[in-house]
């Protein structure tokens, strides 16, 4: 009897202490994402460096949260629609300040499937101005990945277009703190898109920088070696890729990737220079200036096989 | 034997279909598989062999008759390469009359067929396609004397963010229409000689929803391709929006005196184009 009593009072005193240490988890609620803050107001959610697939729960992309007085902006919505409940349930924990603003860099599962999340009648998505065409095109696609490897069945409302679409470049003030948007020519795709915070100096390159995860191209790769020293010219303190660490080491976190994307195009070109085909190519452009990244074997046959097919139109 | 009922009904069919794909599988019938254990137990299949091979006998072949390129991962779904190649004599007695590549579970399973001659010196085809999902990809062998002959390979689809869509529609449409014939090497005399033509088109599948509009953009692919050798057919193709953006054909033809090798391309909206070629082979 005293031991059943002990063990009810244990019990009580558990339950008393639970809402106060993790607030959010009551039967049923997504538990948050792992934030770290790299400059006042700045936070960010580091993906794993990783496929997109069912192991990692899709969360492999880089995500953003820069608070102004006002309002706060979200860079990026996370891998799947459960995800994006995690990464919403992150921001709420981290801000009083409403979300205004849902940035997104580009067209991939891994950066917008997470956006139903963040649906209401003050939060305004905002992309680059060929975004939209982009995830049309890719959206049953993206559907139907989620249902066949993650099991996730989703509405077609869980894919999200922007209403805001940028040209060029576009400010977003937060209240006393204005971001730089910027969309580019074609490079890693058709609609990526920067977001730099100039009071922290803090630059989300969003996937036109990869670290430690091997460079994706699904754009242009002559258009992203074009495109990156446009980008070293930005004055930032610290660099946000879409896949890999945060780095204060800017622009020289470049550098590993400029050097494989030269090495691909230049061997690329010397395979089509010997007549060699596609599927012979894809079997031996060399994989040598992929060493030291992460997974080479999921993409570089791909980046042989995108860089063929655009090169063998040159003159 | 009686001949070439398959033939009739594609000639008619084509006419019927110029604006429209080759055959578009019906609304659900796309499976969600991921193995590749038993090629003809498609239920796609089924449906396709039935309309286009009606009871016809299709035999399951080896590498020795009839060859099957594909990878066994799409690596970028939007561009995966194929070839079909017949290992059959292509003579005037006995050949290959017809290569027809089906992607099991495309929107559009008949991905294209190509016509072959004697002209042709071999019937053996390279191109690329998109793959929508995990998927058998079949080539099946028509032979002049009435025969069909069939390999299968199962291609699983990329992942992540692959996507059988155009990477820049807006560039592929601003260089529509350029065109590319070409011959490497020495072209000799009477041996079987290999061709590359390339098409810059977006070959759009308009399966994807303006967001604006709420209207599909329109359909917009190559449609045909015929090359002739000095006036002699050498390949006839009808394809189809499975095949990727900037269609690229590689295949032969057999020079049997110097003359000109010739392509023409017409799209789903009728717009054609020509490029030509002097070919001077030697003995």
């Amino acid at each position: 009897m005293a031991a059943a009593l002990h063990r009810l009072a244990g019990a009580l005193l558990v339950a008393a202490l639970l809402p106060a240490a993790a607030p959010a988890q009551d039967a049923g609620a997504p538990m948050p994402l792992a934030l770290s803050e790299v400059a006042p107001g700045v936070h960010v959610h580091t993906g794993q460096v990783d496929d997109w697939q069912p192991g990692n729960g899709g969360d492999i992309a880089n995500l953003g949260l820069i608070v102004g007085s006002r309002c706060a902006a979200v860079i990026d919505s996370g891998g799947t629609p459960e995800l994006g409940r995690r990464w919403r349930a992150a921001i709420e924990r981290a801000t009083r300040v409403p979300v205004c603003f849902v940035i997104l860099t580009h067209a991939h599962p891994d950066h917008v499937l997470g956006s139903d999340a963040f649906t209401g009648p003050d939060t305004r998505f905002v992309a680059s101005a060929k975004f939209n065409a982009a995830l049309a095109a890719r959206a049953p696609y993206f559907l139907n990945a989620l249902a066949r490897d993650f099991g996730v069945k989703a509405a077609p409302d869980a894919i999200v277009y922007s209403s805001i679409a940028v040209d060029g470049t576009r400010e977003l003030d937060l209240g006393e703190r204005v971001l730089v948007l910027q969309a580019w020519p074609t490079a890693h795709t058709d609609n990526d898109l920067t977001v730099y915070d100039r009071r922290s100096r803090t630059l989300f390159a969003s996937d036109l920088l990869f670290a430690q995860h091997l460079p994706v191209v699904d754009g242009n790769l002559r258009g992203w070696l074009r495109v990156m020293p446009q980008l070293a010219a930005i004055d930032a303190a610290r660099v946000v890729p879409g896949h890999g660490p945060v780095s204060p080491d800017w622009p020289g976190a470049l550098q590993p990737q400029q050097a494989y994307l030269e090495a691909l195009l230049r061997e690329t070109r010397a395979a089509l220079k010997a007549r060699k085909t596609l599927a012979e190519a894809v079997d031996s452009v060399g994989s040598a200036a992929a060493s030291g990244w992460q997974l080479v074997e999921r993409f570089h046959r791909r980046n042989v096989t995108a860089a063929f097919a655009e090169l063998e139109w040159e003159d | 034997m009686n001949h070439n009922p398959t033939r009739r009904r594609i000639t008619a069919a084509g006419a019927a279909l110029l604006a429209s794909p080759l055959w578009v599988a019906p609304r659900g019938a796309r499976a969600e598989i991921k193995s590749g254990d038993n090629p003809d137990g498609s239920a796609i299949w089924q449906k396709v062999r039935a309309s286009f091979f009606e009871n016809r006998p299709i035999v399951n072949v080896g590498d020795d008759v009839l060859v099957l390129d594909a990878p066994g991962r799409a690596e970028d779904a939007a561009v995966v390469p194929i070839a079909m190649r017949s290992r059959l004599p292509q003579t005037a007695a006995n050949h290959v009359t017809k290569l027809t590549l089906v992607i099991d579970n495309n929107p559009s399973p008949i991905s294209a067929i190509f016509a072959f001659t004697p002209h042709s010196g071999r019937a053996d085809i390279e191109t690329r396609v998109r793959v929508d999902e995990y998927s058998f990809v079949r080539a099946i062998a028509e032979t002049s004397d009435g025969r069909l002959l069939m390999r299968a390979r199962f291609v699983k689809a990329s992942g992540g963010c692959s996507a059988p869509p155009g990477k820049d529609p807006q560039a592929a449409l601003a260089s529509l229409g350029k065109i590319r014939l070409r011959v490497d090497g020495d072209v000799v005399l009477n041996q079987a000689t290999l061709a590359q033509l390339m098409i810059s088109h977006p070959n759009d599948s308009g399966l994807a929803m303006d967001q604006l509009t709420r209207q599909f953009t329109p359909r917009r692919y190559v449609r045909t391709v015929n090359v002739a050798y000095d006036g002699q057919p050498v390949l006839s193709a009808d394809l189809d929006f499975s095949i990727s953006e900037n269609p690229n054909l590689r295949f032969y033809f057999l020079p049997r005196a110097p003359g000109r090798l010739t392509a023409d391309v017409v799209d789903s909206n009728q717009v054609a184009w020509k490029s030509s070629l002097d070919v001077a082979p030697t003995a």
